[in-house]
């Protein structure tokens, strides 16, 4: 079923979650409430794309559960028909955690957006990776504040100029995938609204993943932000920026395959080179389960703020314990190990008899 | 002096007890000062006395009172840190206002305990620490011990690290390693002036030490000498007696607060046949429930120290939602950064227990002492109509029945309850009788397994209610054909879909807030022993041990008094407003500024007086029966 074949763990991130033989359709997964992003929002491919991809992996509709924070993107799960939570702004991958650690039946999928991961819940993102809970974190990014109407988020380019940055805005932005990697996340990758094929892969490869899979998908703001990813979508410009990878394929990339990112000897820096330049030998090979995160954090910095080089695809899919599953594991040794006498608990060691 | 019932402590004369060369005076109630550097250890030296009283079946009520900061500056008042344990041959409400035996570790325990001793009282006194420089350390021109002015008192001097260093000079123990056992020295030596039992000491410190038996053994060593220098040295002219009491027939442990509480914890998802998880962030002093629950995973119980107070509320309620009991614990500070997502699950109507083990505030304020300021925060700090069930523990081992009720309430009504607990009753202790695990009630929990809709479309209404309880249905993910999305936008009556009706969210706030009223709590009972009292005392959680000492003392001078104590804070009992008349005064007192009262005149219009303190400490027994007494009169005159 994995698409990508990136040398996966034995234990899929959905072992334990209940199938169905049932033939299941994007409409089965689709809630009867009208959905209400602006007209032209990114999020409705967004949608489309999840909706259609999930009834591949043959789940229990009851089985999946969306959980979200607040933004736009956080209306997320009234759209699907499964289980589904809107909490609070930031706050989505503590409740999931709770959620995930308790259930191990369930298949469970954070929505949230650049202000509303990075901003009021950043904290609560870089120990969800740390942790490596299992959870699927989709984290659209546009840019832009959209449901306060449109103040600079800690992703948008320096010098924004806002209603609330009048004068262009002050703050570096953050690299969600250089966080993630940071953070040392197991599965990080980078998708694009536009791109349904390439989304629908590395969603897939998502939820095989056992642990945290942080997918970034950019995502247009018709309203506040447009057109800030246009570059990556116009043909020409597309072809030359963006950096797609392949596990086990050199990172080449351009209309003809002329471009390649290959390794600086003496720094260890990648970098963008014709491939005529260099040879086809320096273009590095991409392999996303190297364990060291460096690499892949140096891939993530290909590409600055400007997009004029963005890379997409898995980054980073490594193999370590989920927190949830070493969680259960202690409570179930414990269980095993003594049983649950509630009666000798409350007694102790020390008791004495007044008759 | 210092009885809750305002007696002197009944003494009789005796003769030396067989093998032993003290007379021996029987007591009704003693209670004892431990007090040392922080470093000294004598939390764990009164733990241990009171686990002998315990052992002993005396009843016993105890204070611990230590700084925030793990190792304050040696020997500096600021780094005092004191164990003061109370122990009867009857029931006892409190650790009792002043010390009998103050014993106290060096010059700066001394200066900051002396105060408290009245006079005539027992001081022993670890000499080796009135060094020049120790005395100058805290502000002493001359040595009490030298100088006459401890004539009221009568003084033990014992030098006793010289003396524990004697003792295990053969233990190849280096001066400074030997010397930390002096704490042990102190309590054998008070085990052998109170004719405690031995055995349970002995046997404690070869477990706390078992993987350092030379430590064990020195402790056991000095713990001996100290017993021994009593016995030996003719310094100690009388011992004491404290008979066991006489409580209710049953078997009974020493527990805290902050056990106890883990204990309902674990209770109550035993009972509901849930897994129990709980999200909590280090907080003092609530940390110890944490501690404790982590190590009852045998009970299905998960605990996740969480990054913060926010993940850890906000993991509790995830769990709920998956359909577990979910829990978590913290003290004021945290309590404030989880209004939001206690919020979320008022609106989300998901089972939450909240305890809140209350200290002094604002801010970080004092975190090892007590207060209650936190009600008014637990009764209205979240935005917009946010109404829950509040439940407070009286006593350290109410604790456990509060979490248990708490639970059962939080999960019959689908609702977040918040538990006020606080650093007096978390970290004191006293004698529990230990419950019969048969006889306590299930807790019913009842998941929805099918759809609802009273339309007969097989849809599920996510706000369809009980008509009884208005709880909502509990449709835990996993469960087919009730697949819905709730959160925290409004929503709407019975369908549960997001609405911006004003009617309806008119409605619906109303519902939220009729629900919290008619959680069913039962009346509240008067403590009015002659039914014709004037005066009733309206308190709630930890001063329930002085108002009732309190109230024992004035009915010993004569005087009529009610005690009416609340364990259910919101909703409040519905006798409530018919005791409150009942009575010509009403006074609250009350370790805040005055919230309860407010909430009692606002409520019921009732013009009730208002005692308050907040000096981190608990009320003393002899005070509030000073401003009882005082009312009593002036509503005669």
């Amino acid at each position: 079923m994995t698409a990508i074949d990136l040398g996966l763990p034995e234990i899929g991130g959905l072992a334990g979650v209940p199938t169905t033989d049932a033939r299941q359709t994007a409409k089965d997964f689709t809630s009867d409430q009208e959905v209400r992003w602006c007209p032209g929002c990114g999020d409705y491919a967004i949608l489309a794309a999840v909706r259609s991809f999930l009834p591949e992996l043959g789940l229990r509709r009851e089985n999946i559960v969306f959980v979200s924070g607040i933004g736009c993107s956080s209306r997320f799960p009234y759209y699907m028909n499964t289980y589904g939570m809107h909490s609070i702004h930031g706050r989505a991958p503590s409740i999931a955690t709770g959620l995930s650690v308790s259930r191990p039946d369930l298949s469970v999928w954070v929505v949230t957006g650049d202000g509303d991961a990075l901003s009021i819940g950043g904290n609560h993102l870089v120990h969800a990776l740390r942790r490596n809970v299992n959870l699927k974190i989709l984290l659209f990014n546009n840019r832009i504040y959209g449901l306060t109407k449109g103040q600079y988020s800690p992703t948008s380019e320096v010098g924004k100029v806002t209603k609330s940055t009048p004068m262009g805005s002050l703050d570096h932005p953050f690299n969600p995938i250089s966080l993630a990697l940071g953070a040392e996340g197991t599965f990080v990758a980078r998708a694009l609204d536009s791109d349904r094929k390439q989304l629908t892969e590395v969603l897939r490869a998502a939820a095989e993943h056992r642990g945290t899979a942080l997918v970034e998908i950019y995502q247009n703001c018709p309203i506040f932000n447009d057109g800030a990813f246009d570059v990556l979508k116009e043909a020409g410009e597309r072809e030359r920026r963006i950096i797609p990878l392949r596990h086990g394929e050199p990172i080449r990339f351009g209309a003809d395959g002329e471009y390649g990112v290959v390794r600086d000897a003496a720094t260890g820096v990648l970098q963008v080179r014709k491939v005529a330049e260099v040879g086809e030998d320096a273009v590095v090979v991409h392999d996303a389960t190297l364990d060291d995160p460096s690499y892949a954090f140096a891939l993530s910095r290909l590409g600055g703020q400007d997009l004029d080089h963005t890379v997409t695809g898995v980054f980073r899919s490594v193999s370590r314990p989920s927190y949830d599953d070493l969680a259960r594991t202690q409570v179930d040794e414990a269980k095993a190990a003594k049983p649950a006498d509630l009666g000798a608990l409350l007694r102790g060691k020390d008791t004495w008899t007044v008759a | 002096m210092t009885a809750d019932v305002g007696s002197s402590p009944t003494v009789s004369h005796g003769t030396p007890a067989p093998g032993r060369s003290a007379e021996v005076r029987k007591l009704d109630r003693v209670v004892i000062r431990f007090a040392g550097d922080s470093g000294d250890g004598m939390q764990l030296t009164g733990d241990r006395f009171t686990s002998e009283a315990a052992a002993f079946g005396n009843d016993l009520a105890t204070l611990p009172n230590f700084p925030a900061e793990i190792r304050a500056p040696q020997g500096t008042l600021p780094g005092v840190s004191s164990f003061q344990l109370h122990f009867a041959d009857y029931d006892i409400l409190t650790p009792g206002d002043r010390p009998d035996v103050l014993v106290a570790m060096n010059p700066a325990a001394l200066k900051a305990n002396l105060g408290d001793l009245p006079p005539g009282g027992t001081l022993i006194v670890n000499t080796d620490e009135f060094t020049k420089r120790n005395l100058a350390k805290v502000g002493y021109d001359g040595d009490p011990l030298e100088d006459g002015s401890l004539e009221a008192y009568t003084v033990h001097r014992v030098a006793m690290a010289t003396l524990t260093k004697g003792a295990l000079e053969e233990t190849g123990l280096t001066k400074k390693d030997a010397e930390r056992a002096k704490n042990m020295f102190a309590l054998g030596l008070l085990s052998w002036m109170y004719h405690r039992p031995t055995e349970g000491t002995e046997r404690f410190l070869r477990e706390k030490f078992a993987k350092k038996p030379d430590i064990a053994e020195a402790n056991i060593l000095a713990f001996r000498a100290g017993w021994n220098f009593g016995e030996t040295t003719e310094s100690f002219a009388v011992t004491y007696e404290v008979a066991p009491a006489a409580l209710p027939t049953g078997t009974y442990r020493q527990i805290t607060g902050n056990t106890a509480l883990a204990y309902g914890i674990v209770a109550a998802g035993q009972l509901a046949s849930l897994p129990v998880f709980l999200g909590s962030y280090p907080i003092t002093p609530a940390s110890d429930v944490l501690h404790e629950l982590a190590r009852h995973k045998n009970f299905g119980v998960t605990t996740f120290q969480a990054e913060d107070e926010i993940a850890g509320v906000g993991a509790a309620l995830g769990a709920s939602f998956g359909g577990a009991l979910g829990v978590t614990t913290t003290s004021g500070p945290g309590l404030a950064l989880k209004s939001e997502t206690i919020g979320l699950a008022v609106m989300t109507e998901l089972p939450l227990l909240v305890c809140d083990i209350q200290r002094g505030g604002p801010s970080t304020g004092l975190p090892t002492k007590t207060e209650q300021a936190d009600l008014l925060q637990a009764m209205f700090g979240r935005n917009g109509e946010a109404p829950l069930p509040i439940i407070a523990p009286c006593s350290p081992a109410d604790c456990f029945d509060a979490a248990v009720e708490a639970a059962r309430i939080a999960l019959t009504y689908r609702t977040p309850v918040l538990l006020l607990s606080d650093g007096y009753i978390a970290n004191g202790s006293e004698p529990w009788l230990v419950p019969t695990v048969d006889e306590l009630p299930p807790i019913e929990v009842g998941f929805a397994t099918e759809p609802n809709a009273p339309d007969g479309s097989g849809e599920f209404w996510p706000y369809l209610r009980d008509p009884e309880t208005l709880a909502r249905p509990w449709a835990v993910p996993g469960t087919p054909g009730l697949e819905h999305r709730i959160g925290g936008l409004e929503k709407a009556e019975g369908k549960g879909n997001i609405s911006y009706d004003p009617d309806n969210h008119d409605r619906m706030v109303r519902i939220r807030q009729a629900k919290v009223d008619g959680v069913a709590v039962p009346d509240v009972e008067v403590d009015d022993p002659t039914g014709d009292a004037d005066l009733l005392v309206v308190g709630w959680g930890s001063t329930y041990g002085p108002i009732g000492a309190a109230c024992r003392r004035v009915r010993r001078l004569g005087m009529t008094i009610a005690h009416a104590h609340l364990r259910h804070l919101n909703p409040l009992p519905g006798n409530l407003g018919d005791v409150l008349r009942r009575y010509r005064r009403v006074v609250v007192p009350e370790m805040n500024l005055g919230q309860l009262a407010m909430l009692l005149r606002a409520r019921y219009l009732v013009d009730a007086i208002s005692h308050t303190k907040v000096a981190g400490l608990p009320f003393k027994a002899e005070e509030l029966q000073g401003v009882f007494t005082e009312i009593i009169k002036g509503v005669a005159a």
